[in-house]
């Protein structure tokens, strides 16, 4: 089973997004059920539970600028997922005023959807760290100066060598903004350090140091 | 399309150019008019206007005056865009919202002309963000043609005095209803909500009333839900002129104080809601009144018949 979709039109994201905060007031989880043409969300209460059922469909075409479907079989070409719907509009908020939205059905520890907002994140030798994001009304670019760039240890002990290393070459990295986020949004104490280590077009990975705690978060970056 | 973090030079001709030490000085005046997503900008010598509107009804403009800036430059004799408000305001606020003391964003603004994005560098501790903001077409905008030889009534009065007023506006109402007068009530708000109707008068020797000009008793009602947004200038304002023409146009003129103490002024004009005669506003208290008192052992018998039993005991009364 493979889904792959994305919306690129912000009036069309708008409009998906108040139609998922509507299902997300309705139910609580529901079933997501994906055809060709169609997306349906139902829900089908047991009669114990007050019985009331929702049957909401949305021709795809509207939506989407790509949408591309493979089923659980030939036969039966349609997925069906159970979803919490408050998750997915909340994920489709910090979406507002994206560029791109794709959203991914993905099976790394169970299946689940994934949203993603291009954030791109580059930085190198010279101190200097830039984070872009570009949507269809705006880009905005923030240039980070004079940043230390403390060496890496080896494991023999040996320093790292930086020879023959362009200094002013950036290393680039496209996340998913709502991932750097959470790292921000969750902070409750201000760390001692912070570093940032960019594997081009790979990981982006954070540490944060505090007097006894370090925190380490990667980010991988957005094929 | 790369472009360097360094903004450009004072020498290069720009149609729009301007520098400003303290971003917010700008951001605050454009939250005060910021009902819609979108608004047109245009740049004169003078300054700079932002208006924002709705429903051909209603209009905003925040007024930032060229001496306001520590640079501003408009080449041509006047340069118009129009552009996502909510966008330009997330960008000038992109350091945060928060003041602490001493800090300030830095802005400097330019403009190529038409068709061009407008630019926006903005500086905080070192750190600089760069942002080409889309323009679009600028939207033809509604002249009120609201000039002081037209104005009938002009009150002027002192913020606070109507702030709580107009923040616990009765929002189930379709209409404020704007009073002025030579005469008693002097200057009257009035709400028509479910729960009944709301009087707040003003007396004309009270403190808060600092000018008071009424030639005419008018009454006029206007769309409460456009006339809300400005409760955000009244909040930033410390006096407000309030003024009508003989058609019941109602222009709403908010000083306002910047950081520095220097003064700016943010207007809205509103149209009167022709729509909504007294008549239907008597029978929509009526009607609640009717839904709300489930206790009444008597359905209370139809409007028409009993208006027709009012006036009937009316013109009685007069014989």
């Amino acid at each position: 089973m493979r889904f792959r979709a994305k919306i690129v039109d912000l009036a069309c994201l708008n409009h998906f997004s108040r139609i998922i905060n509507t299902i997300a007031k309705l139910a609580k989880t529901c079933i997501l059920r994906l055809t060709v043409c169609k997306l349906y969300f139902i829900l089908s209460d047991k009669v114990a539970n007050g019985g009331a059922s929702m049957w909401c469909e949305l021709n795809q075409g509207n939506f989407f600028d790509e949408f591309q479907m493979e089923g659980v079989a030939a036969e039966h070409n349609e997925i069906y997922l159970e979803l919490v719907p408050e998750n997915l509009s909340r994920a489709l908020k910090t979406s507002q005023s994206a560029k791109a939205v794709k959203i991914k059905l993905t099976n790394k520890h169970c299946p689940c959807l994934r949203v993603a907002v291009e954030l791109v994140i580059e930085a190198n030798l010279s101190g200097e760290m830039n984070l872009k994001i570009e949507t269809d009304l705006v880009s905005v670019t923030t240039h980070f100066k004079d940043l230390g760039n403390p060496p890496w240890a080896s494991e023999d002990g040996c320093q790292s060598s930086t020879q023959g290393r362009d200094l002013e070459s950036m290393a680039e990295a496209c996340i998913d903004i709502k991932k750097l986020q959470q790292l921000l949004a969750g902070q409750q104490v201000n760390p001692t350090k912070a570093l940032c280590n960019i594997v081009r077009k790979r990981i982006v990975h954070f540490i944060l140091l505090h007097e006894e705690v370090s925190l380490q978060y990667f980010i991988p970056a957005i094929a | 399309m790369p472009f360097s973090a360094q903004p450009p030079a004072s020498g290069e001709r720009y149609a729009l150019s301007a520098s400003l030490d303290n971003a917010r000085h700008l951001s605050s005046l454009l939250r005060a008019v910021h009902f819609q997503d979108h608004a047109t900008c245009l740049a004169t010598a003078s300054g700079l206007r932002v208006t924002v509107e709705d429903a051909k009804c209603i209009q905003a403009n925040a007024f930032i005056q060229a001496d306001i800036f520590q640079e501003f430059s408009v080449q041509e004799e006047s340069v118009i865009f129009r552009i996502s408000l909510s966008v330009l305001l997330d960008c000038l606020t992109i350091f945060g919202t928060s003041s602490l003391p001493g800090t300030s964003t830095a802005l400097r603004m330019c403009y190529h002309g038409y068709g061009y994005p407008l630019m926006l560098f903005l500086e905080e501790g070192g750190v600089v963000t760069v942002c080409k903001i889309n323009t679009q077409e600028p939207d033809e905008l509604l002249d009120f043609d609201f000039c002081s030889t037209k104005v009938v009534n002009k009150i002027i009065l002192q913020s606070e005095g109507l702030r709580e007023a107009f923040a616990e506006l009765d929002m189930t109402s379709e209409v404020l209803q704007i009073t002025m007068s030579p005469d008693k009530p002097y200057f009257r708000l009035s709400t028509f909500g479910n729960a009944g109707s709301a009087h707040l008068d003003y007396p004309r020797d009270s403190d808060l009333v600092e000018a008071f000009h009424c030639n005419q008793t008018q009454t006029n009602r206007y769309k409460i839900s456009l006339l809300k947004p400005s409760t955000k200038a009244l909040a930033l304002s410390c006096k407000v002129s309030i003024r009508t023409d003989a058609q019941g146009f109602l222009s709403l003129q908010y000083m306002i104080r910047n950081e520095d103490g220097q003064i700016c002024f943010v207007e809205y004009y509103c149209c009167p809601d022709e729509n909504i005669t007294e008549a239907e506003l008597e029978e929509k208290q009526l009607l609640s009144f009717q839904i709300s008192s489930p206790l009444l052992s008597s359905p209370l018998p139809p409007l028409p018949l009993l208006r027709r039993e009012e006036k009937r005991r009316e013109e009685e009364e007069k014989r």
